[in-house]
């Protein structure tokens, strides 16, 4: 009985592991710009590139590299230009951060100015 | 504040935002083909074309002063319109070329270079197709320029008079 129970949660918790894997493997496809039809995801192609470039990417998960080393790897050969969603760099997140400061100061001013004037 | 400050301040930050933004907005939205030039090779290890048993790497491109890296296959028509040329660098220029037979059939591939000679010191045979990437390839046929294993020059398709002038000047 206890084989039994023992097989089924390992069979669960395997049947997660490769569906959780196949995710991975799928975002990462449909991250990667195809050099060949320039408007499509690897993901979405059927090139000898984008199928060589699918079997390298699954060959690295499996070898233990993370989603993050396989971008770098990739830019590091092809450019930024290769990912459809841009690497988080300290100037994008500049990009995003900076008008939320100037709002902030905005803000501040706007009410101490009127704080001053009431007072 | 003196008003003057005031200004002061304003006018720096409104530049460094605008640096920040041009830098963060700045970025190349076409593929970039040289990325990989000014690089050192990346490590790549290649099967031996005349025997499978023997491995080539990266070392081998790093030893030499001066050396084209030609990917090619016997069944790509571009790489038979640029093979004159790549026979003329070596034979009259005395270029030292290795190439990399991709995805390609060994004897298709060596029946190609007998009948229309082979211009490479050595062969390496990419099957997969990885080691192309590993290069930053784009597709074939492609040549790289290195000296002493830095990639100095890059030509994706096939060479012609032009660059085989511009390998012959990088030479110099």
């Amino acid at each position: 009985m206890k084989k039994i129970i023992f097989m089924i949660i390992y069979l669960i918790l395997s049947k997660h592991a490769i569906s959780a894997s196949e995710e991975l493997k799928n975002k990462i496809y449909k991250n990667i710009r195809c050099i060949v039809c320039q408007g499509q995801s690897i993901y979405d192609s059927d090139t000898d590139f984008a199928i060589d470039l699918k079997k390298l990417i699954s060959k690295k998960l499996e070898n233990g590299e993370n989603e993050k080393q396989i971008y770098d790897f990739l830019i590091s050969r092809y450019g930024e230009w290769i990912v459809f969603n841009p690497i988080l760099s300290f100037y994008s997140l500049a990009l995003w951060l900076v008008p939320l400061i100037i709002l902030a100061i905005g803000g501040f001013l706007i009410f101490r100015f009127n704080y001053k004037k009431k007072s | 504040m003196n008003k003057k400050y005031k200004i002061l301040i304003l006018g720096l930050t409104t530049i460094i935002i605008f640096i920040l933004f041009l830098r963060a907005l700045n970025t190349d939205k076409v593929y970039q083909p040289n990325q990989m030039v000014n690089k050192k090779i990346p490590e790549i290890i290649l099967e031996d074309f005349n025997n499978k048993n023997i491995k080539i790497d990266q070392h081998i491109f790093s030893q030499k002063d001066f050396v084209l890296i030609n990917i090619w296959a016997s069944w790509c028509v571009p790489c038979l319109i640029e093979h004159p040329f790549l026979m003329s660098l070596k034979n009259k220029s005395k270029i030292d070329i290795i190439g990399i037979n991709y995805k390609d059939e060994t004897t298709n591939a060596q029946n190609f270079l007998k009948k229309y000679g082979n211009p490479y010191s050595r062969i390496g045979v990419d099957k997969k197709g990885e080691v192309t990437i590993q290069l930053g390839a784009y597709g074939i046929p492609e040549t790289y320029v290195l000296k002493k294993g830095l990639i100095v020059f890059k030509h994706i398709g096939p060479i012609n008079e032009d660059i085989v002038n511009k390998i012959l000047e990088l030479k110099k």
